[in-house]
C-alpha cells in the first residue's frame, strides 16, 4: 500500500533509528512511502505560542504539498506524534472553521498554495501499521519472536490526545500498541502510565518540571519490572533516554530504563540485525535486556552515568532489585 | 492613585491589541474552532489532571475565573500557560469540552507580543525555534540547543556538553542546519499569515 510521508525533523536528527527501522521494515510491511517534496518543520510545540496563525499557515504548507501529491493515496502518514498531531489539528480545524479555513488559504495563497480541507487524511505510523497492515501480516513475518523480552508500551500524549480526527478508541488507556508488541512475542505488561506525559520541552525551559515527570514513568517501568519502555514519539525517546541521566542526578536515583522505538522491535522479530535498526544511538544502554532475547549490540552506548553527590534530594528507598522511588 | 486606575496603566500597550474586546473574546477570536472558553464551570479536573500543575502559579481553573473576572493584567502575569506541557490530558476530560491547551498556546502568543518577563526562558525557547524555522524551513536542533542552553542554563552546561557530545558521536545531531528549497515561498506564507493575526 502506498502512503504520503511525512517524517518530520527530529526523524533526519534525533529520531534518525525511529526513520532508519521504518524504512528497514517497509518492505516487509507491503508500504511503500512517498517522501513529500520539500516538507517543513511542523513548528512542534512552539510556533503556535508566537503565531497562531503562522503555525497552522506553517504546517498548511505541507497538506498543500499532500494534496498536490494525492494521486495515488490520499493518507499522510506522519510516525512523529507532535507532527501527527499538528497536521491533524490543521487538518481538523480547516474543516470545522469555515473563517479560520479562509485565513489560512489566504496565507498559502501568498505562496501560490491552496489547500482543499477533507482532501488529505493524517494518520499516525502506529494507526497504519495496526489498522491497514494489520496484526496477521505482521505475525507472518515474524521469524525472531521476542520471547522472553518483558516491555512496557508507552504512548505519550498527541497520538492519542486530543485525536481530533478519532483515529484512537481511547485517549488515556489504548491498548493497540501492546496487541502489536504481543504479537511479536513480546511479555507486555499492563502499564498504567502509558499515556502520562514525558514532560515535552520542559527539559530546555524548567528541568525540575521535565525531570520529575520522566522520574514517575521509569520509576514504574522499573517497579512493574518491565526490560524496556517501547515507545513512537521522538520527543518522548529523547526526553526518557537522553534525560535520563539528569532526573538520576537531579533525584540521586540509578534508574536504568531503556526506551526503543516500536518500529525497532518489529525489525528485531522480523530478524534485522539490530545495526540496521540504528539501535546502538541510545544513551541508557538497551544491551542487558536484548540479551534476553539473543540480540548482540555492536555499538557501545554513550557512557553517562555521573558520579553520585550526596547533596541529593534524599528519597525513601524500596525494596527491590532497582531500589530507589517512592 | 486607586487601585482601578493603577490597574488602567499597568494595562499598557497589549489592551489596544485587544481592539475594545475583554481578552475571552480576544481569545476566542484567535483560537481556531469554537474554544468554548466562556463554558467554564469551574470543576477543576483540569488542576487535578495536570501533570505541571504543581509549578503553575494558578491552575486553568483559576486561570478561567480571573478571565471571566476581567483580572486581565494578572492573566498574562501568570506563567500557567507557559507550564504547559501540552499533554492534553484536561482537554480530553473537560466535561465542558473546554479546548484548554489550545487555550494556553493562543494566550502565550499575546504574552510574547507583550514581552511579559517571567515567561523568559520558555519564550526564548520557542522564538529561537521558530527563528531557525523561519530560516532555514526546518528545526535545528545544534544551534536550538547551543544557543539556549548558553543564555539560560549555565549551571547545567556540563551536563549539557555531555549531552550534546553523545548526541554528535551517537549521530543523532547535525552541526549544520538543514534549508528547504522553496524557502522563498514558505517565508511569503509565514509573513502573509502574521499581517493576518495581526489584523484579528
Amino acid at each position: 500500500m502506498k502512503y504520503l510521508f511525512y517524517p518530520g525533523c527530529s526523524m533526519e536528527r534525533s529520531a534518525v533509528p525511529y526513520l532508519k527501522s521504518l524504512k528497514a521494515i517497509e518492505e516487509k510491511l507491503s508500504m511503500e512511502l512517498l517522501e513529500l517534496e520539500d516538507w517543513n518543520c511542523c513548528g512542534a510545540t512552539e510556533y503556535s505560542a508566537v503565531n497562531r496563525t503562522a503555525s497552522h499557515a506553517l504546517v498548511g504548507r505541507n497538506l498543500a504539498i499532500a494534496e498536490s501529491m494525492a494521486t495515488d493515496t490520499n493518507v499522510l502518514m506522519a510516525p512523529c506524534s507532535a507532527c501527527y498531531l499538528n497536521l491533524a489539528k490543521t487538518y481538523h480545524y480547516m474543516e470545522e472553521d469555515e473563517i479560520f479555513r479562509g485565513r489560512i488559504n489566504e496565507a498559502l495563497s501568498a505562496g501560490e498554495m491552496q489547500y482543499t480541507p477533507g482532501s488529505i487524511d493524517v494518520r499516525h505510523a502506529l494507526d497504519i501499521i495496526y489498522n491497514d497492515i494489520g496484526l496477521e501480516k505482521i505475525r507472518e513475518s515474524v521469524v525472531k519472536p521476542l520471547r522472553g523480552l518483558r516491555v512496557a508500551a508507552y504512548y505519550g500524549c498527541m497520538i492519542v490526545r486530543p485525536d481530533v480526527n478519532h483515529h484512537f478508541d481511547n485517549p488515556e488507556y489504548p491498548n493497540v500498541l501492546e496487541e502489536l508488541l504481543e504479537a511479536l512475542g513480546a511479555e507486555v505488561i499492563d502499564f498504567p502510565m502509558k499515556t502520562h506525559c514525558c514532560s515535552g520541552h520542559m527539559t530546555q525551559i524548567s528541568g525540575e518540571t521535565a525531570y520529575e515527570l520522566i522520574r514517575r514513568l521509569v520509576y514504574g517501568a522499573t517497579r512493574y519490572e518491565a526490560d524496556m519502555l517501547v515507545t513512537l514519539c521522538p520527543m518522548c525517546q529523547l526526553n526518557i533516554d537522553a534525560y535520563q541521566a539528569e532526573a538520576n542526578r537531579f533525584f540521586n536515583t540509578d534508574y536504568e530504563m531503556p526506551i526503543l522505538y516500536f518500529t525497532q522491535l518489529i525489525g528485531l522479530a522480523f530478524g534485522y540485525d539490530a545495526k540496521e535498526l540504528g539501535i546502538g544511538q541510545e544513551f541508557v544502554d538497551p544491551r542487558p535486556a536484548l540479551a534476553k532475547i539473543d540480540v548482540d549490540v555492536d555499538e557501545k552506548p554513550v557512557p553517562t552515568k555521573r558520579a553520585k553527590k550526596d547533596e541529593g534530594l534524599p528519597m525513601p528507598q524500596m525494596p527491590g532489585k532497582n531500589g530507589g522511588g517512592n | 492613585m486607586t487601585v482601578a486606575s493603577e490597574r488602567k496603566t499597568k494595562k499598557g500597550p497589549w489592551i489596544d491589541q485587544l481592539k475594545g474586546r475583554s481578552l475571552i473574546e480576544w481569545v476566542e477570536a484567535r483560537t481556531p474552532g469554537d474554544s468554548r472558553l466562556e463554558m467554564c464551570i469551574q470543576c477543576g479536573t483540569c488542576g487535578g489532571s495536570c501533570p505541571s500543575g504543581q509549578d503553575m502559579d494558578h491552575t486553568p481553573r483559576q486561570l478561567f475565573a480571573m478571565l471571566r473576572a476581567e483580572l486581565e493584567e494578572e492573566v498574562l502575569d501568570s506563567n500557567t500557560p507557559w507550564f504547559c506541557v501540552s499533554c492534553y490530558l484536561c482537554t480530553v476530560r473537560c466535561p465542558q469540552d473546554i479546548k484548554i491547551t489550545d487555550i494556553m498556546y493562543t494566550l502565550k502568543t499575546l504574552a510574547v507580543a507583550e514581552n511579559k518577563s517571567h515567561a523568559n526562558t520558555a519564550r526564548d525557547f520557542s522564538e529561537t525555534f521558530i527563528g531557525y524555522v523561519e530560516r532555514f524551513g526546518r528545526s535545528f536542533e545544534f544551534g536550538l540547543a547551543t544557543r539556549h542552553s548558553l543564555a539560560h542554563m549555565p549551571t547545567s552546561i556540563p551536563g549539557v556538553v555531555e549531552l550534546g557530545l553523545g548526541m554528535l558521536t551517537k549521530g543523532r545531531m547535525d552541526m549544520t542546519p538543514h534549508k528547504i528549497e522553496n524557502l522563498g515561498q514558505l517565508q511569503k506564507i509565514l509573513s502573509r499569515a502574521k499581517e493576518l493575526e495581526a489584523k484579528l
